[in-house]
């Protein structure tokens, strides 16, 4: 009890020197944080930027749909055997017609419906507002059933208009706003390479995709017209929408399934077309997390390498100025580990402030972030706080301790002497 | 060794009678390694110091004398020899024992005061208590009593840079005596002051002592060693005499 007292005591006492130190010497202490305040930047952003990545994709891929599944030629992501895949033969419109065909006939099918999309990238024209790199597409009145995007104004067209092939479109939030400044754009005519198209809906905002892919700028209009349009068919995929989520990998084999009796594919052949879904997108978004958490951990771990190394120079600059007061205090009886706190503590309370100003920074960083580039994918956490804090201390901890146990081993005689 | 006492009181001062022994070297050596050259610093010394002493050891630069009151301090060990402090074996014991001694039986007073420049007299005087564990309420008060004992209660919030050198001193005398060692040993206490000063230092030396303080001052200035009751000459690492001032 009575050590226990003295060590609470002797504590108090040491953060009573650190701060008096700190205070004595504002500019030295601040010089030597600087290296931890970088190394808690760092680290604070990194895990800023991995935390956002993850919330950003969550909110891109309800943009997905998470219940939708994709049949393509190509699989998301990278693939290294390119040629197994481009001699596949297209996925064609008609195949959603065999396909809800097939789907139709299978009792408690897991797959609900497929639409097709055909798309390809163009310039949209209205009057003499040019907007380019659009993706337009067309499809039919089922994709309002696997589409969960909110019309800003207008709808979507309908069966009567899509099987007709009628000149309509629905225009992406920021198509609408780049051709349509100020004014509805209902009613309006746009131009798409010379074809005009009535405007009948406008889509609420989507957002960015990850903040670097938008979902916004697209337009929409029947398949028949689109075909009509382009006689040389761009990529065209199926969207699936499937009855239970939870059952995502069932559904994925029963589309699988589906899908090689429309493509008419014999047993030994391998699946000439891919299925594809959010999942793909996890597996090609971890290597970038990864990417991004080694990056900030190496700078963290330099920045913290460098500030280690000015605190410890600093500690053991402190030790050698004081030298005199160490043989002084251990004269009237500090012992050994006494020394050490009071070191270590002084190390530690640099490191903290370093920690607490680098994560001022951050958060400005963030914030500034934030308000320059709002898709962008940030996100502030209250457990960074928690593990730039617990950083600090173990640099301080780590970096302190050499000076502080040489200060601890002084012999009183020579520290007295010293001058 | 030591001469039979022959107390021959006089009239402005008090001989207080020796009580316990406190001190007890004896035949302590130490030898210290200069580079290639091997330094004798004491050759075999023999003391023993009584409660109620009042003690000057004095001697020329290179006598031992410092090193004779590092020994006494607690600050060093004996290469050889032992040396009992309350009857406790001091020889042997480890870094952190040693500390506790010196924070518990020994109160240091420096010739260049050594008093932390950043912290007011009544932290500089607390600090021996920090050292002992003592709660803040009660360590504070008795840092307030020992400075008023020397004579600074006013003084308290003062840091050593707003203080006179002989505010300094005493400062540093209160802290020796916080925490009621068993000996107040003084090394130069007043190699640092002037004259005027320096006799004033004295003077609450001679108060402490007649108090009943035990004290023992290291010192060349025969003025000063004037002061205590008994003086002891080292001469080349001995014990060159060891007297009874009569006055």
């Amino acid at each position: 009890m009575k050590a226990l007292g003295r060590f609470y005591y002797e504590f108090v006492e040491s953060i009573r020197i650190a701060w008096a130190q700190i205070r004595a010497n504002k500019m030295r202490s601040v010089l030597t944080a600087l290296g931890v305040i970088i190394g808690i930047v760092a680290v604070t952003l990194m895990g800023t930027a991995i935390r956002g990545i993850d919330t950003g994709f969550n909110n891109s891929l309800s943009m997905l749909g998470d219940d939708i599944l994709y049949v393509q030629k190509w699989p998301w992501g990278p693939v290294e055997d390119w040629w197994n895949y481009v001699n596949r033969a297209p996925i064609l419109t008609t195949d959603a017609d065999k396909l809800n065909r097939i789907i139709e006939d299978t009792p408690n099918s897991l797959l609900e419906i497929a639409v097709p999309v055909s798309g390809r990238g163009a310039s949209v024209k209205a009057g003499d507002s040019s907007v380019d790199g659009i993706y337009v597409f067309g499809t039919t009145a089922d994709y309002s059933r696997i589409s969960s995007v909110d019309y800003k104004e207008g709808r979507l067209f309908n069966e009567l208009e899509a099987d007709a092939g009628r000149s309509v479109c629905v225009l992406g939030f920021d198509v609408a706003e780049a051709l349509f400044p100020g004014r509805s754009a209902l009613g309006g005519t746009v131009n798409v390479e010379g074809h005009p198209l009535t405007v009948i809906g406008v889509f609420a905002k989507q957002g960015e995709f990850l903040g670097i892919l938008s979902f916004d700028n697209e337009l929409i209009m029947p398949l028949t017209a689109f075909r009509k349009m382009y006689s040389i068919v761009g990529r065209t995929d199926l969207r699936v929408k499937i009855t239970d989520k939870k059952r995502l990998q069932e559904a994925k084999d029963e589309l699988v399934g589906a899908m090689r009796r429309v493509r008419g594919q014999l047993p030994n052949e391998s699946d000439n077309f891919s299925i594809n879904g959010e999942e793909a997108f996890k597996a090609q978004l971890d290597p970038i997390k990864t990417a991004i958490a080694g990056a900030g951990l190496f700078v963290t771990g330099l920045a913290l390498f460098v500030g280690a190394i000015g605190i410890m120079n600093i500690t053991f600059v402190s030790v050698k100025e004081r030298t005199k007061e160490i043989g002084t205090r251990k004269a009237i009886g500090a012992r050994r580990r006494t020394i050490l706190m009071q070191f270590l503590i002084e190390a530690v309370a640099i490191c903290l402030i370093g920690g607490i100003v680098g994560m001022v920074v951050a958060y400005g960083i963030f914030l500034g972030i934030h308000l320059k580039m709002p898709g962008f994918p940030v996100q502030f956490s209250p457990d960074l706080v928690v593990i730039s804090v617990l950083v600090s201390v173990v640099t301080g901890i780590l970096s302190g301790f050499a000076p502080a146990w040489g200060a601890s081993r002084l012999d009183p005689v020579v520290a007295l002497r010293y001058e | 060794m030591i001469p039979p006492p022959a107390p021959i009181p006089a009239a402005r001062r008090t001989f207080r009678p020796p009580g316990a022994l406190v001190i007890d070297i004896q035949n302590v050596t130490k030898l210290y390694h200069m580079g290639e050259e091997i330094v004798h610093a004491l050759r075999g010394v023999d003391l023993q110091v009584r409660r109620n002493e009042y003690l000057a050891i004095m001697g020329p630069s290179g006598s031992g004398k410092s090193t004779l009151m590092n020994m006494l301090g607690c600050l060093d060990t004996p290469t050889s020899g032992h040396y009992q402090f309350n009857g406790k074996d001091v020889s042997s014991m480890s870094d952190d024992e040693l500390a506790s001694i010196r924070n518990r039986e020994i109160g240091f007073v420096f010739q260049t005061f050594n008093l932390l420049p950043r912290s007011t007299s009544l932290h500089n005087v607390e600090l021996p208590l920090i050292y002992a564990g003592m709660p803040p309420h009660e360590r504070r008060e008795r840092a307030k009593q020992a400075l008023q004992n020397v004579g600074l209660g006013e003084r308290m919030l003062h840091k050593p840079n707003e203080l006179s050198g002989g505010q300094r001193q005493r400062v540093a005398v209160a802290r020796a005596l916080v925490n009621h060692p068993s000996i107040i040993l003084a090394d130069e206490p007043t190699g640092n002051l002037d004259s005027k000063t320096g006799d004033e230092i004295m003077q609450l030396f001679d108060t402490l002592y007649e108090q009943g303080n035990t004290i023992i001052v290291v010192t060349h200035e025969e003025d000063i060693a004037r002061h205590a009751r008994r003086t002891v000459r080292l001469h080349d690492g001995l014990i060159a005499s060891d007297q009874m001032m009569t006055a």
